[in-house]
């Protein structure tokens, strides 16, 4: 059934309004509203007296528009609209409410011409980069200075947070790390040997593992799991800290967040990350030594022997030493896009998934710059 | 105004709600009738939200029932709940608005979900909810943090009457905000009422709002409800019931009423 029916009536309009009128067939009453003409002139009538349980949206669509067909209060108005049959109370009010709304709501501004919008787009990514990268290096000087003033305030340095963060960050991390590391070098180890072996080389899988594992894997792996576990903690944690005010509550008791927030946690990263990568590279060389005893019955003791021959003094400290590296670039980023949370929920996602991605990026790149360092400086 | 005859609108009967060893309500009873706004007081941890809770159907209470427009709400089939969910509004103390929404697409999100219709549509239905609850036509494309404390309630009551409802639920609706807002908000409120004939259960703890508002009085004590008329809740003699209404905060409300 229609919702509107309309008539011409002598001069002017006659408009039946039928059947359901609630906001249930909002649907159907909108395309039947689209639908009529554009231009009438003279009086126009709208008869409710079939109308059902009119609804105030429905009504309100109505008279909106009626007014975009020119319909208006005054008499010089090109659509004179007059109600009969009972229409509904509301509608005093909603007409109140429709000629008060102001004539002009925002016109939709021109759509600007397609280069002039991408160089616009451009200079105002440029901006937006810049005004990162120098809040970046803000972020950097804050902690560097507050590393400063624990020399004269050792209070600065707060050791039950660290230690809160170790934990959380470290200890409960153990397992996953060692199991990582361990099925990795289990998988690189048996790669290893199946090629090896054409060669009659099977020794040297002991070589390819420890080397791998104690340079690159086992620092890589657990910066990674971290960047994963701790990074998007961090995040997350101090952004809903900001969505709740607390960060400005510190701030208005006269307390750093980034001493009571930030700086425990870098720390407690510097100090766990380093420990974890020492188990990581012990299970890796379990895991090692364990393909080679089953797969290529390499037994223990010889593969410790072949161990030691394999590794040049620098080798194990060349995988440490990235550690702490790859522990500030999570930390920072980590606290760094919690700190940027303001306003929304989802805000607070996109940017935990941000730190998540650019800390793992960050590690990467790291590790990319030490291959080329050690290499240039023979270590 | 209200019809002391009809029957019901809510209706919650020997409600139990506990957590654990802490018992919040005890037999808990509380009628509302059509067209009239219910205002329920009580002290902080009397259990005024969870009640709200419980009506709603967000909390399944321990013991008692719960009718709106004459059904058990926990007996109803999921169409059923839907229908009569539809049919009420709800704002929440802080607002609740959805926070990666605008005010626009946060008081069309009910309406696109049940009522398809075009975007044009849409769009007036937003300036016709924001007009009603006395808001700009600019704010609908403001997001809930770049709104004040009243916009915000404002923006929840706007969202909350996007569906038409004839039962408004309204949780804490003028805490925070300041004197002149909240009068404003009372104003709104009783416009509203009466020019939508909508019936308004409000928790508040905002004298003055009861006084301006309110047709009749719920107190929470001691896990049941006290209900009264205004005038009749200030007559109690129970000595919670005295203190909230005669204590030292009230004394001003009841002068500047008297003068």
């Amino acid at each position: 059934m229609n919702a509107l029916t309309l008539q011409q009536d002598g001069e002017g309009w006659r408009l039946c309004l039928s059947g359901d009128w609630s906001l249930a067939s909002i649907g159907q009453i909108d395309r039947e509203l689209g639908a009529l003409p554009d231009s009438m002139l003279g009086t126009l009538v709208c008869d409710w007296s079939r109308a059902e349980q009119p609804g105030i949206a429905p009504v309100w669509l109505l008279l909106t528009r009626l007014s975009a067909l020119g319909a208006g209060e005054s008499a010089t108005a090109r659509l004179q609209v007059r109600h009969e049959g009972g229409p509904p109370s509301t509608i005093e009010l909603l007409r109140k409410l429709n000629v008060n709304r102001p004539a002009a709501l925002a016109a939709p501004s021109a759509a600007m011409p397609a280069i002039e919008g991408a160089i616009g787009e451009l200079g105002r990514w440029v901006v937006r980069e810049g005004a990162e990268a120098s809040a970046a290096v803000d972020f950097f000087g804050r902690i560097v200075a507050v590393i400063g003033e624990i020399f004269s305030r050792p209070r600065a340095l707060r050791i039950p947070s660290i230690a809160r963060h170790i934990y959380e960050a470290g200890v409960t991390a153990i397992p996953i790390v060692a199991l990582i590391a361990f099925l990795i070098s289990v998988v690189v180890a048996y790669l290893g040997a199946q090629q090896l072996r054409k060669f009659g080389a099977d020794i040297f899988v002991v070589d390819l593992v420890t080397i791998g594992v104690l340079r690159e894997m086992g620092v890589l792996l657990t910066a990674i799991i971290v960047a994963g576990r701790s990074g998007s903690a961090f995040a997350a944690e101090i952004g809903v800290m900001r969505l709740n005010d607390e960060v400005d509550a510190l701030r208005a008791m006269g307390l750093n967040p980034v001493e009571l927030l930030v700086l425990p946690r870098v720390l407690a990263l510097i100090i766990a990350l380093p420990l974890l990568t020492v188990i990581a590279d012990a299970m890796g060389l379990a895991g090692g030594a364990l393909l080679s005893l089953l797969e290529l019955h390499i037994p223990p003791a010889q593969f410790t022997v072949r161990l030691q021959e394999a590794l040049a003094p620098t080798t194990f400290w060349a995988g440490l030493v990235k550690a702490p590296v790859f522990a500030v670039l999570i930390a920072m980023v980590g606290t760094y896009r919690g700190m940027q949370v303001r306003e929304s929920a989802r805000e607070l996602g996109r940017l935990t998934t941000v730190a998540v991605v650019q800390s793992i990026f960050m590690v990467i790149l790291a590790d990319a710059l030490f291959a080329v360092l050690f290499e240039k400086i023979d270590f | 105004m209200a019809d002391s005859t009809a029957k019901p609108i809510v209706r919650v009967h020997g409600l139990v709600n506990r957590f654990g060893a802490q018992v919040v309500h005890d037999g808990l009873d509380l009628e509302v009738r059509p067209n009239e706004i219910f205002g329920i007081v009580g002290g902080s941890g009397s259990g005024k939200s969870v009640l709200l809770r419980t009506i709603l159907g967000l909390r399944r209470p321990q013991d008692g029932t719960v009718e709106l427009y004459g059904r058990d709400i926990q007996r109803l089939s999921q169409p059923e709940r839907l229908m009569l969910v539809q049919s009420c509004g709800v704002t929440f103390q802080n607002g609740a608005l959805i926070s990666s929404l605008n005010v626009a697409q946060n008081i069309q999100l009910p309406l696109r979900e049940y009522h398809p219709m075009s975007e044009k549509a849409l769009d007036e239905l937003v300036q016709l909810n924001l007009s009603l609850v006395g808001l700009p036509p600019d704010a609908a494309g403001k997001y809930p943090a770049q709104l004040s404390g009243g916009m915000t309630k404002r923006a929840a009551l706007a969202r909350a009457l996007s569906l038409e409802p004839k039962l408004l639920f309204l949780d804490e609706p003028t805490s925070g905000l300041d004197p002149i807002s909240a009068a404003a908000f009372d104003e709104l409120l009783l416009y509203l009422h009466t020019e939508l004939k909508l019936t308004v259960v409000m928790i508040t703890h905002d004298l003055d709002s009861v006084f301006r508002t309110c047709n009749r009085v719920g107190a929470i004590v001691e896990g049941r409800m006290i209900t009264d008329t205004v005038d009749g809740i200030l007559q109690n003699a129970h000595p919670w019931i005295h203190e909230y209404f005669h204590g030292p905060r009230a004394h001003a409300v009841e002068k500047g009423a008297h003068d």
